[in-house]
Formats: structure tokens, sequence, C-alpha cells
């Protein structure tokens, strides 16, 4: 790449169920002025807006970044929207980089939302496709089947899946913005309903409202903060839907893109070069799966690290700090959110669920039938 | 920056409905055809853009089955844009940037026929004030139109002109729906649609495809003769609400025309996402394009619009004249949103 990127601003609302304090143009501002305030910038600083939501039938408006433009100051600049699925967040902020990478623009606000209390989300994703049979009652009816299909290659403890909602909720409870704040015992994990055998009820995530927002600079306005977090490296990879030989339990899009995303940040081991990761879990499960897909695990091992307690903070491998997805789901914002915490993780700006030294930090997204995929690696070190 | 230019064009000739075709169907013989042009296969592609929208079809994610029209293995560097392909075109140049790879393709699909379009893109709008007003696309036009007459700027004559030129260039068009030698005095005996548009001052609606290959630098001259070089690429946009604007200009379409670098030379024509007449009024004194410059040598958006794919097939138009070598420099537009809201402008110049 030719030019140097940092994240200097990062903002996000607190997420909650629903957020009928706020219009949506309301929401992604109050995550825009955090952002531009922790930047220590204004409007007037910003050349471009990269934004990304998930699909606009959630809150029924069409290329909702028309209408947001007055929201997010955008009258006389340009406003960019993208939209690959659940990865969009990861994406949208892939799209931004690029644009001070490749010279176009030195001042770039990305921003992501969903306000989920406007649709039904679950029933908005189990769309009736013309002339197709109606297949699944929302994502983990998706989900269900490739979750049971590792279960059976990796032969992984039952308990995995409950280990990782306990876990993801503690953290969640060291963070303030976080939607869900439970206090939960495996005893009481595993006592909740199933809703897709093998994923019951704690074990998925929630439907929320919330917006976050980043800041993306030049390397020559990285002085105005004094620990911008410096992007090292970003990728994206799409595989289809009907291929023959598709393996969704560990896909193939989601492995090159972990190696792109190594590569061009020059990691070569990630469990021992990265720090920490922020991973896209909305149902708990693809914690272990998303170990192996990104190399920070052998093939049938992720589950080990998982029960053997090295996701947690402090352990060897400190995943999904913020309490992820599982504590906080609004989908389009998802992506976004695992990027921003992996720069607020280098940054060390993460308050109480700060890795204590971490340096490097990888966010991940994944979308669609697990097809979409999208990372960065951010470091503290230009 | 790098050196950019489009090698490569191709597009579904625009109909009023393509009945049988899916988004596969609809994407894949565009794509494949582009890249046969230049001798390319899906392989020798660094990175896929395309831009779409679900409100066509009705359902989300409805891009996701367009990805099953291309090549399916290895997994791609891709994204989408829920913006018109011109959009996705915008995102590819901006991936080109970054330097690692050298070439692009970007596609874009639109099936017009499948939904009440005008009442569609009342979506468009604040949902709070504006959505409930049931302000669809052809009476927010309308408004724009009614503006232009009323500060003197044109009359419905003039829309008539503008139509009747589109469609008389579109006859050399074969991809193009309407098209012919149509009369003005006979277009101001039409029955208004939504007051001052009558049927011919207003769009057709249709179903179509495109697709564009992109390479830069050193790889482009291996691909084409003559590349159609992005020598400036810029898009604006303005506020939202109708009230705020003066609809009879378009300090968007301006300011990204400065920025893409429209007055360092004579642009010989101009391919413009105008859909309804007026708009091209509009934007060609926005732009400052006179009498001598060729506009719509296609027959622009009045004679061939596939919903998120007539703005990419400018840039196709303008492109295809660049590489035949019938233009020198050529400036391509395209436009989102309700009365011209977001511009989007480059410029192509050959070697």
């Amino acid at each position: 790449m030719a030019e140097q990127c940092a994240v200097i601003g990062i903002g996000q609302t607190k997420h909650r169920e629903s957020r009928r304090d706020l219009s949506l143009p309301g929401l992604v501002r109050d995550a825009a002025i955090r952002a531009l305030q922790d930047a220590d910038m204004t409007w007037k600083d910003i050349d471009s807006i990269v934004i990304g939501t998930a699909p606009d039938m959630f809150e029924g408006v069409m290329m909702p970044e028309l209408w947001l433009s007055d929201a997010l100051g955008a009258a006389g600049k340009p406003i960019f929207r993208v939209h690959t699925a659940g990865s969009v967040g990861g994406s949208t902020a892939v799209v931004a980089s690029h644009l001070i990478q490749g010279g176009v623009h030195e001042k770039v606000l990305t921003l992501a939302f969903e306000k989920q209390s406007e649709a039904n989300a679950m029933w908005a994703l189990s769309p009736a496709v013309p002339f197709q049979p109606q297949l699944v009652a929302g994502a983990g009816g998706y989900f269900a089947p490739l979750i049971r299909s590792y279960i059976r290659r990796a032969d992984a403890h039952p308990d995995t899946g409950c280990m990782v909602a306990v876990k993801d909720r503690q953290h969640g409870l060291l963070n303030p913005n976080a939607h869900l704040h439970i206090d939960q015992t495996l005893e009481q994990v595993k006592a909740s309903p199933m809703l897709w055998d093998p994923i019951r009820y704690s074990e998925t995530c929630p439907s929320s409202d919330g917006a976050v927002a980043m800041v993306l600079v030049h390397e020559k306005h990285a002085g105005r903060v004094k620990n911008p977090a410096w992007v090292k490296g970003t990728s994206v990879r799409t595989e289809r839907t009907f291929f023959a030989g598709r393996d969704q339990v560990n896909p193939a899009a989601g492995k090159l893109c972990a190696k792109d995303v190594y590569d061009e940040a020059g990691i070569s081991n990630p469990l021992k070069e990265i720090d920490c990761a922020e991973v896209y879990v909305p149902f708990s499960w693809f914690e272990p799966m998303w170990l192996e897909n990104l190399g920070f695990a052998e093939e049938g091992e992720g589950w080990k690290m998982t029960m053997e307690g090295e996701t947690k903070i402090g352990g060897k491998m400190p995943l999904n700090m913020s309490g992820g997805v599982m504590c906080t789901n609004p989908i389009g914002a998802s992506g976004m959110l695992r990027f921003a915490e992996a720069a607020r993780q280098v940054r060390g700006t993460a308050e109480r669920h700060q890795v204590e030294g971490a340096k490097v930090a990888l966010g991940h997204a994944y979308g669609g039938g697990s097809q979409f995929f999208a990372t960065w690696i951010v470091s503290s070190e230009r | 920056m790098r050196d950019v230019a489009i090698v490569s064009f191709s597009q579904l000739p625009s109909v009023k409905a393509m009945e049988a075709a899916d988004e596969p169907e609809l994407v894949q013989p565009v794509t494949s055809d582009a890249m046969k042009q230049v001798g390319l296969t899906q392989d020798d592609i660094g990175f896929t853009c395309s831009g779409s929208t679900d409100y066509l079809p009705g359902r989300p994610f409805s891009f996701v089955a367009a990805v099953d029209g291309l090549k399916a293995w290895p997994p791609l560097r891709e994204s989408h844009v829920e913006m018109d392909g011109g959009f996705a075109l915008y995102e590819a140049w901006v991936r080109l940037m970054h330097g690692d790879i050298d070439t692009a393709l970007v596609f874009s699909f639109g099936k017009s026929s499948l939904g009440p379009v005008p009442d569609i893109l009342n979506l468009q709008n604040d949902p709070y004030y504006v959505q409930p007003l049931g302000l669809d696309s052809i009476s927010a036009a309308a408004l724009q139109a009614q503006a232009m007459i009323d500060s003197g700027k044109a009359t419905e004559r003039d829309f008539a002109e503008v139509a009747a030129r589109n469609r008389k260039n579109a006859m050399d068009n074969p991809n193009a729906q309407i098209k012919g030698d149509f009369s003005v005095d006979a277009m101001l005996e039409e029955p208004y649609i939504s007051s001052p548009l009558r049927k011919s001052f207003c769009p057709p609606l249709s179903d179509s495809a495109a697709a564009i290959v992109l390479a830069a630098g050193d790889a482009a001259r291996k691909l084409v003769k003559r590349p159609a070089w992005i020598r400036g690429f810029d898009h604006r946009t303005e506020p939202h609400a109708l009230g705020q604007r003066d609809l009879t200009t378009s300090p968007s379409s301006k300011l990204a025309a400065e920025k893409a670098g429209l007055r360092k030379g004579r642009v010989d024509l101009a391919e413009l996402h105008a859909p309804f007449a007026h708009q091209e009024i509009i934007l060609r004194e926005a732009m400052g394009l006179g009498d001598d410059i060729n506009v719509n040598p296609s027959g622009g958006a009045l004679a061939a619009n596939s919903l998120m794919t007539a703005g990419l097939i400018r840039f196709g138009e303008a492109a295809t004249r660049v590489l035949r070598g019938d233009a020198n420099r050529a400036l391509a537009h395209t436009t989102n949103g309700v009365c011209l809201q977001h511009n989007l402008v480059a410029i192509l110049e050959g070697e």
C-alpha cells in the first residue's frame, strides 16, 4: 500500500433492545459525534463518509444514506454506502481505509448502524424466495446444522457453546455500552430452552439498536492523538452459495481472508503475534469454529482452547473482550464494532475490558451463509 | 495516484421485462463477455464489486444470489454497494489505488419489472415526514420540473426537445428500449402524468445488467490498444429534504465535475444519467456542458432505464467511445436519490 492509515477516533452508542429515545438520524449522529470528539475533530474536518448497514428492509428506508446524509453533515461531501450482508460493518471500514491508503481522501468518517427495533430481524432473515422452498426460520435455523456438523467432526465437548456464552457475558459485564449485562452460570445457560438444537436460547445473540463510528486518517494527521491504531492489513473474501465441495463449517473464504490479512500485516504465527481478537460470534459455537478457521487453533482443536479458558481476558488468545456479538448485535454495526474494539485494544482505551499490553489485534466479521468475510489487523506500532 | 482505465464493457439489451432471468442469469452473460473481450477469466481478476438494491426483487440479500453468476472457485475478493453500479465502479477504482492488484470486475443488475418502481422509490424519502405523503418518483420529479418552469430556466418544449434528441440518438443503440424520431409537437399534445411531466419526458422502466473491467497501468495497455483512462473521479451529495435545496440547480454534480477535473480540457461527449428530460438541462447547466458537446450519444436513461444499472451503463457507453477512438475525452455521470441528490462524475481519456 502506498499510504499509511490510522484510526484516531472511535465512538459508539449505548446498545439496547430499543433506543426509543433516538431516531435513526439521532442514533448515527450520537456515534459519529463521539468518534469526532475522540479524534479531536469537528464535522468540518471530515473529507468523506463511508457507511454500512445490513438490508435496508430492516428499517424500511431504501438506501438510507440519502436520508442520513443530513445527520452526518455530508452535504457537499462524498458519502458512500456498502452492503455485504453481516460482514458489512467490517467491509465498510475496509473501504474507508482504502480511501486513505489509495490517496483518495485524508480524513474519513466511517459508520455502521442498525435499529433492529424498527422491524423483526428474525423474520426478515427468513425470506421466502420465489420458486424455492422456505428452508429456515431465522439465522439460527441456518447455522444449527453447521454447528452439529462441527461437533461431530471435532468430537467437541458438548458444553463448549455454553462456556462461550458464559465467558462472553462475563466480558460484557465489563463493557458499559453492551446491550446485555447478564451474570449467568454454566448451569443457567445449559438450562435455557433449546431453540435450534444444539443452540440454546442463552447461546444466541440479542437483537439490538446501535451504531458505531470511526475516524480514519492519513498518517500525516495521526499526530492529532497520542495513541493512533495503525491499520496493518485488511481483507475481504466471498464464496458462492452453491458449489460442489463447499465446506460451510470451515469455509475456504474465511481461511483465505485470514491468510490475506496475515500476509499483508506480515504475521506468520497468528496465535503468537496477535494479542487479542474481536471475532463475529452470533451463536456461541462459532467461537471454536472461527478459532480454527482463523488459524488460532488446528482443525478440530478450537473447542479445547475455549474449554481451557484460553479465550478469556488473561488467556492465551483473548476473544471478544467487549462481550462480542453475544452481548450486542445491531446487525449492520456488529462487524464494525469488532473492528473498532480491536482498535480500542491497541490504543489502550478499552477501559475495564482492556487486554494488558495489547499491541496487535484482529477484527473479524462474517455474513450470509458463512460466505462473506472481512478482517483487519491493527497495531499500536506504525 | 495510479492510472486506472476501463478496458471493456458489456450490457444486456434493456427491455421492459426479462421474465425468466434470475440474478445469476443476469450477471453471468455480461461478466463473462466483459472479461472475454480482453481475454481474461475470473482467475485474472483481482477484485470484484457489484451494485444493486434489495427493493427491486423485494427481498433482503438479493445480491448474494448474484455472486452465483460468477466462477465458483476460489473464493473472491469481493464487495457490494447498495447503490447504482456506477458507485461499484468507484469502489473498484479505489481498490485499485491500493496498488497490490491490477484488475477489477464491476457489475450491476436491475429488474425494474418486478414491482411498482415509482412507488418503491418513495421509500428513499424521510420515513417520518415524507414517506407517508406517498411522494412517488414521478411526482417528485414533477415538482423539480415545475420549479424549472417557474424560475424561467426551461419550458415544456425544452423538455420535449431533450426527450426527442435522446431517443433519436438511441436509434444507433441496439441496447436501447425506446428509440425513434419522435415529434416534439406530438409530445406536447400528450396528457400529463404528473404536471408538467408528460409520458415522453419520463424514462422507461427496464430490466438489464452490465459489466465493466478495469485495469491499472501497464496491465491496461497490455489488454487493449487504447484504454479509457479515468483521469478524475469524484462524487458529492446534497441535503436530503427537497425543501432545503434549489431543485433547479445541481451543486453536487458541479462540485464533483470540478473535482474530477472537467475544466482541465475540453470533453467531446458526456453520458449523463438524467432519467427525466428536465434533469439533463439541470446537469448540463451545473457542469457547464455547452451545446457543442455531444450529450448522450447512446440515448441516455430516457431510452433505457434499468434501475441500479443505468448509471454504470453511462460509464460503459462513454468508455466504449474512447476505446473505439471516437472520442478523446468524455464525461460519465451517475445519479442516486430523489431529484438528483447524489452525483458521481468521472473524466475518461484516451492515451
